[in-house]
């Protein structure tokens, strides 16, 4: 596996990001087993720690839990991929809405410009 | 568990010239510190004197609780800057050589090491290329079950495919007990493995602190940092 990460932001935060994607993509089902520490940060190739870290701060958003001795899971609920899901699609419209409107297009222009594009 | 290395105030000069101006840091067990700074910064003095190879001017300077001595020499696994083996033994020759000095040397990690690196083990050290040494000296310190890693300017002379491999090779035998103290120029290609960072600029630290949470405060990568002190 070939990351790049940017190292201007948090890399934990970025490793977060990457197994949330795989959770939403399906790639990671409720329940399945996260790779150890170990295994991630030589994939990754970043600090142990740092997986750690990520790990967690992913426990704490309750989206993975760790048994002790047998390593680091997702959750089973299902309902925590759908709240994923919202939340990506949520962000990614409020990035597209505030750079649109720091190019002066409205509202209404841009729900015009999404059914134009969602009607071809 | 108690920091495997703690250094207070530590000063170093020669004649006059006040290399170290009483540097304080910590290094916690399993944690990746990284030295960045300048040539002539100070760094190869800072880590020379944790291995017991330099004496302080003052301050302390404590290798598992213990001042610097034969004791921490054998929990400490020093690769230096440059070449310090015996020039007329062959790869295979160094790697007894080290097993008969270091208890804690393991000779079939250092022979899959230098496997991994692509070395034959049947030449002279004389007759290897300085990256390739380089390549050997990281091999022989990794063989080593220390407390303490030292690596000064590590990864520098070795080309851009082997320093991934050298990297994994760091991260494959990562010990939770232990801890790495890496002084180098090539943040980009090492900032990921560091937990934390110490700036040292004409001997002095002029920051310190986690990784990550540099990240966050200064909104830029450490080699961002770097270029923003040093400039």
């Amino acid at each position: 596996m070939i990351e790049v990460f940017d190292e201007n932001i948090p890399i934990y935060i970025q490793i977060m990001d990457l197994i949330k994607k795989k959770m939403i993509s399906k790639e990671l089902l409720p329940g399945e087993k996260l790779p150890s520490v170990r295994d991630m940060s030589k994939q990754l190739e970043v600090n142990p720690n740092t997986v750690q870290r990520a790990y967690l701060e992913m426990e704490r958003e309750m989206l993975v839990y760790t048994k002790r001795g047998q390593g680091t899971f997702i959750v089973e609920e299902p309902q925590v991929v759908l709240k994923l899901r919202q939340e990506m699609v949520l962000d990614r419209v409020a990035n597209f809405v505030r750079e649109m409107e720091a190019f002066g297009f409205s509202h209404d222009e841009l729900l015009n410009f999404i059914e134009r594009y969602l009607s071809k | 568990m108690e920091a495997i290395l703690k250094l207070h105030n530590l000063n170093k000069s020669y004649a006059s010239f006040p290399a170290l101006k009483n540097v304080t840091l910590e290094l916690k067990p399993g944690r990746i510190m990284g030295i960045l700074g300048p040539n002539g910064s100070g760094k190869t003095t800072l880590i020379k004197i944790v291995a017991g190879l330099l004496r302080p001017s003052g301050g302390e300077v404590l290798v598992c609780g213990m001042a610097p001595g034969v004791q921490t020499k054998a929990l400490v696994s020093y690769l230096p800057d440059v070449n310090h083996l015996p020039n007329w033994l062959t790869i295979h020759g160094i790697i007894q050589y080290f097993n008969t000095f270091y208890e804690d040397f393991d000779p079939d990690l250092a022979f899959a090491l230098l496997e991994r690196l692509g070395i034959d083990q049947r030449r002279k050290v004389t007759a290897l290329s300085k990256g390739t040494r380089e390549k050997l000296q990281l091999s022989l310190a990794l063989a080593r079950k220390a407390r303490l890693y030292l690596m000064d300017e590590l990864l520098e002379g070795i080309d851009p495919i082997a320093r991934t491999v050298a990297i994994d090779t760091i991260l494959e035998n990562y010990n939770p007990e232990g801890s790495l103290l890496i002084s180098t120029h090539l943040i980009t290609d090492v900032e990921k493995l560091l937990d934390e960072v110490v700036f040292l600029k004409e001997g002095e630290i002029i920051l310190s602190g986690n990784t990550e949470d540099l990240r966050v405060e200064k909104k830029r990568s450490i080699e961002g940092i770097y270029k923003e002190i040093f400039s």
